[in-house]
């Protein structure tokens, strides 16, 4: 995957209020916005705040209400002007737009989905959807065209001239998404786009975004203020904390290596199954052997650690089979390790694989369970022990 | 001792200035000064309401009665309440009120164009722009509680008697709602919508045109209902000034303690707001349950 940068935001801040540069000051000396907020009445939503997002990924800025998350997201198009700080998008600076090639620039770059919808409730879907090339001025027949095919897309098909008031909300938040879908711009902003919808239709329509993001490839730059959505779409998680963004980084290594402890709690918050790997927890072979090797030997070191199974691989280290210390035993007249001494065939994962779908694999066998890499080489095993302590 | 008990309750009668006159002799001059423009305004007035008149008068009455009917059913959904309103227009008629109706009716439509006409873009211009909605808000709050008779006077002066200060005065007193009711509106579209119009690069009058006016409609067409019937009771009140119509009936039939003619034509004004009403209300529920 190529890493092309496309919006780097630096240094960005926003204050609300009218003595910014008395506050601005307070803040440069390491004042907390609490404080500034005492002294001054301006609010910091945002304070020095960079970050950088690359082509085709979903990036997602997580933080609590009041965070400045909304604030940040709409500096993006420009919805709030910020107060300092640069934003780029491609080689254009945001902030140097004049008015008139703001409109373009959103036209054509930017689109949005909102939190609660900003659907326009006098229009039928068909004309909501086709909104950002109307205003675009693109002929009619082209325009609602283009807003069928997105309809499609999201999965309306057939609800074209329907009123919005007639929609439940999932099906509103697909609206809003075939529309900013058909302004055709690369990048997505998504505004706490599921957070008004009740858990299940929630879990779905991440689904469908991961679907639809896996076809179209836009560039996302996703709000939320829950973990589990943020580790499920995200390719980066941005946290953000007081108006500024304490770290950045992919899911499993923000949860592997939380920056501080509101990041930890953060990450508490979430279900760590649907973030750790395979790969991240597992532990190194306890015990294993080549095909061929001797059976007494096998036995004898299986015996010193108090293990009743082992992993047999062929010379290569792929995976075979495993066997259990009874059928070692069994078979003590035989010289070598063979296919008919195996007696077990044990569960395999990969390393990528979320700690979610080994639970319950874990469940259902007795054994370690043998993490593969793309060879079928082993690389790793898996206990209920070591699921257990990474929970 | 009793001077000085004077002098604390009473107020010193030196310190009284009369600026009643002095406003009196400034819309005079005013209106010496003008006689052209006024005179121009004057017939333009004239010309307009008689118009309206005369469209009105050259419709048969039965039609007028079965259009009402049928607006009515159509409004209300149920065809009892159209063929009560039909039966209203029937009473109206048979009382002998039909003419004065309709030149009641024409102040009342010529008003409320006017009304819409300046009310709609000033009510806009309110809510997008908060300086002129800093000038104008105290203006609109004196318009309100300004006893309706106040205006009558300036409006004689400038205009003399007749259909054209009864029309100023009008306006004036019921352009109100419409202009706080289209500024409510507008400046009361979710904020989301108005943010989504602009995150896809609509310009401020597509947003306006686009998004924020039908967004509105609603509110504005309550602003409308309400201008309609603030005109229909100001019109009333304008026959003191020579305005004709159902308004200058009872005012007549006051001055010679004539009960029941008097009667007959205030049934007739509450019968004519009711179907007013109820027609422009329900148009505005009608967008509103679109919305």
């Amino acid at each position: 995957m190529d890493r092309e940068i496309i919006i780097w935001a630096e240094h960005v801040s926003k204050l609300f209020g009218e003595r910014i540069d008395e506050a601005k000051t307070l803040l440069e000396q390491g004042v907390d916005k609490q404080t500034v907020k005492q002294k001054t009445c301006v609010t910091t939503a945002l304070w020095d705040v960079s970050f950088e997002v690359q082509r085709g990924e979903i990036f997602v800025i997580i933080g609590l209400s009041g965070s400045g998350k909304s604030t940040l997201i709409r500096c993006l198009n420009r919805l709030h002007d910020p107060t300092s700080g640069k934003i780029w998008l491609y080689d254009q600076e945001v902030g140097k737009l004049r008015k008139k090639e703001l409109r373009t620039f959103r036209r054509n770059n930017m689109s949005m989905v909102f939190q609660s919808f900003g659907l326009m409730s006098h229009r039928t879907v068909l004309e909501n959807v086709a909104f950002g090339l109307e205003v675009r001025g693109v002929r009619k027949e082209v325009r609602l065209d283009k807003a069928r095919e997105m309809i499609g897309l999201v999965g309306l098909g057939g609800c074209e001239n329907q009123p919005i008031s007639s929609l439940s909300g999932g099906m509103k938040q697909r609206v809003g998404i075939a529309r900013a879908l058909a302004a055709e711009t690369e990048v997505l902003l998504m505004d706490e786009p599921f957070s008004a919808l009740d858990p299940l239709v929630r879990a779905d329509m991440q689904k469908e975004l991961l679907e639809i993001q896996r076809r179209l490839k836009k560039t996302v730059v996703f709000i939320t203020h829950d973990m589990n959505e943020a580790f499920l779409l995200g390719d980066h998680v941005a946290i953000m904390r007081d108006g500024r963004i304490i770290q950045t980084d992919t899911p499993e290594n923000m949860a592997a290596n939380p920056a501080d402890n509101y990041v930890k709690n953060f990450i508490n918050s979430a279900d760590r199954t649907r973030v750790l790997t395979a790969g991240q927890v597992m532990k190194p072979v306890a015990c294993s052997s080549v095909i061929g090797d001797s059976i007494a030997r096998l036995y004898q070191s299986m015996e010193e650690k108090d293990i009743d199974f082992a992993f047999v691989t062929d010379p290569e280290n792929k995976l075979v089979g495993g066997v259990t210390i009874k059928s070692l035993h069994r078979n003590r007249n035989m010289d070598t390790i063979s296919r008919e001494v195996l007696d077990i065939v044990p569960a395999v994962a990969h390393p990528e694989d979320h700690l979610r779908k080994l639970q319950e694999m874990c469940v259902s066998s007795d054994y370690p369970i043998a993490v593969l890499d793309v060879g079928g080489r082993i690389v790793g095993e898996f206990t209920r022990t070591i699921l257990i302590s990474a929970i | 001792m009793d001077e000085l008990i004077d002098l604390l309750t009473t107020f010193p009668p030196e310190w009284q200035f009369s600026l009643g006159n002095a406003v009196d002799e400034v819309i005079k001059t005013f209106s010496r000064n003008h006689r052209d423009v006024l005179s121009g305004i004057r017939s333009f007035i004239v010309g307009g309401i008689g118009g309206i008149q005369k469209v009105l008068l050259w419709i048969p009455w039965w039609i007028l009665i079965v259009l009402i009917v049928a607006l009515g059913w159509r409004a209300t959904k149920k065809w009892y309440k159209g063929l009560l309103y039909g039966l209203m227009m029937f009473f109206v008629a048979s009382s002998g009120l039909w003419t004065h109706m309709i030149e009641t009716l024409s102040i009342v439509i010529a008003s409320v164009i006017l009304s819409i006409a300046i009310g709609f873009p000033l009510g806009i211009m309110l809510a997008i722009n908060t300086k002129v909605e800093r000038m104008i808000r105290p203006i609109l709050d004196l318009m309100q509680t300004m006893p309706a008779f106040v205006y009558l006077v300036p409006a004689v002066i400038l205009f003399s008697t007749g259909k054209t200060p009864a029309l100023i005065a009008t306006t004036i007193y019921a352009i109100v709602p419409m202009i706080r009711l289209t500024s409510h509106g507008i400046s009361h579209v979710d904020k989301e919508v108005i943010e989504a119009a602009k995150a896809f690069g609509a310009t401020t009058l597509q947003s306006l045109i686009k998004v924020q006016i039908p967004q509105a409609l609603p509110t504005i067409m309550t602003g409308a209902n309400q201008t309609i019937m603030m005109a229909m009771s100001m019109v009333v009140t304008c026959a003191l000034i020579g305005a004709n119509g159902l308004g200058m009936e009872i005012l007549l039939a006051t001055n010679r303690t004539e009960m029941g003619k008097a009667l007959l034509p205030g049934i007739a004004i509450v019968f004519v707001a009711i179907i007013l009403d109820r027609l422009t209300q329900a148009a505005a529920k009608k967008k509103e349950e679109h919305i």
